[in-house]
């Protein structure tokens, strides 16, 4: 066994093993002797602000911020096309003036089926 | 052992010292206290912490803002009775052992607001007070003072026997309830465990 090539990695390993467990259990040894555990209520209460914590931490958000996020995002890409298309109109041929018409339009699309749904009202 | 014996052998070069020393020494020597203030009184603990009077040199400059990592509460200031039941509750939250300095004289008795009615005449009134400081507010010196005494009563503290701390025994109570606000006052108006003294009286001077 001693004459393996890994014997003194195994002994190693056992040495570092004791010194990590060691401390470990020695702390454990000493708690179990020296330092009696006196839970309570109080103590092992989650919060330690010193205020008792209310209510359920499981508790659902609204999610009319994130509608109005995506129609937000829709006149913002809106804008970014518009300004370019706006720039090179006069140079335009007819087939990328009605592409983007129809690129306008299905945008507005999705905003009138928002506003058919009352997304638009805050309540 | 005999205490000459040891003095005699250190001479020698041999250090003799038994588990007990040893213990007292590291809790001594690492005391966390616990990171809250309550008034002016606060500053002063501050200015401890701070490089001109330094209480790192005692291995107290780790203040914590958990009650779970420290092991003292220094009650710095003017307890209103709005406020005691959140310390005791921290108190109740720090983990075993856990000493208590009552700095100044608001947190002693009330100091120059004891006549009034939201203030509560003592924090030992609910939780065992190790050392007390007087002073309005007690210099740093007086802080560093009062941590050296606290150092000295650890130091003298016995892991066997009858004389044995609160938190090495069994059955010692480890909980301190909390109080809750009554109609007039804090209900009840002391934990009796810590506070023997019957309160009574008018409800402003008690």
């Amino acid at each position: 066994m001693a004459s393996s090539p890994y014997f003194s990695l195994a002994v190693l390993f056992v040495a570092a093993l004791g010194f990590g467990l060691a401390p470990l259990g020695l702390a454990w040894l000493w708690a179990r002797f020296y330092a009696p555990p006196k839970p309570n209520p109080v103590k092992n209460a989650i919060y330690e602000c010193g205020l008792v914590s209310k209510g359920d931490a499981w508790v659902q958000f609204r999610s009319a911020y994130y509608l109005y996020g995506i129609i937000f995002l829709i006149f913002d890409v809106e804008a970014v096309f518009l300004l370019p298309f706006a720039v090179a109109f006069t140079g335009l041929s007819t087939a990328a003036c009605a592409a983007m018409l129809v690129f306008v339009l299905l945008l507005v699309e999705g905003l009138a089926w928002a506003w058919a749904k009352g997304v638009l009202t805050w309540a | 052992m005999d205490q000459n014996l040891k003095i005699e052998l250190g001479k020698q070069g041999i250090f003799v010292t038994t588990i007990q020393e040893l213990y007292n020494w590291g809790r001594r020597s690492s005391v966390w206290p616990m990171q809250f203030g309550l008034a002016c009184c606060a500053i002063e603990m501050i200015a401890t912490t701070m490089a001109r009077y330094d209480m790192a040199r005692f291995g107290a400059e780790v203040f914590r803002p958990s009650p779970r990592q420290a092991d003292l509460m220094i009650v710095s200031g003017t307890v209103t009775k709005k406020m005691a039941p959140q310390v005791v509750r921290l108190y109740n939250q720090m983990a075993e052992p856990r000493y208590v300095i009552a700095m100044g004289a608001c947190a002693i008795s009330g100091g120059p607001f004891k006549q009034g009615y939201n203030v509560l005449k003592g924090i030992d009134r609910y939780i065992p007070v190790d050392v007390h400081i007087p002073g309005c507010p007690p210099r740093p010196e007086a802080l560093l003072q009062a941590f050296i005494t606290l150092q000295k009563k650890i130091d003298g503290q016995h892991l066997t026997g009858e004389d044995r701390p609160r938190f090495l025994n069994a059955d010692a109570q480890g909980e301190f309830p909390v109080p809750e606000q009554g109609a007039h006052d804090l209900e009840p108006t002391s934990n009796r465990g810590v506070w023997p003294v019957e309160i009574h009286g008018t409800r402003t001077r008690n």
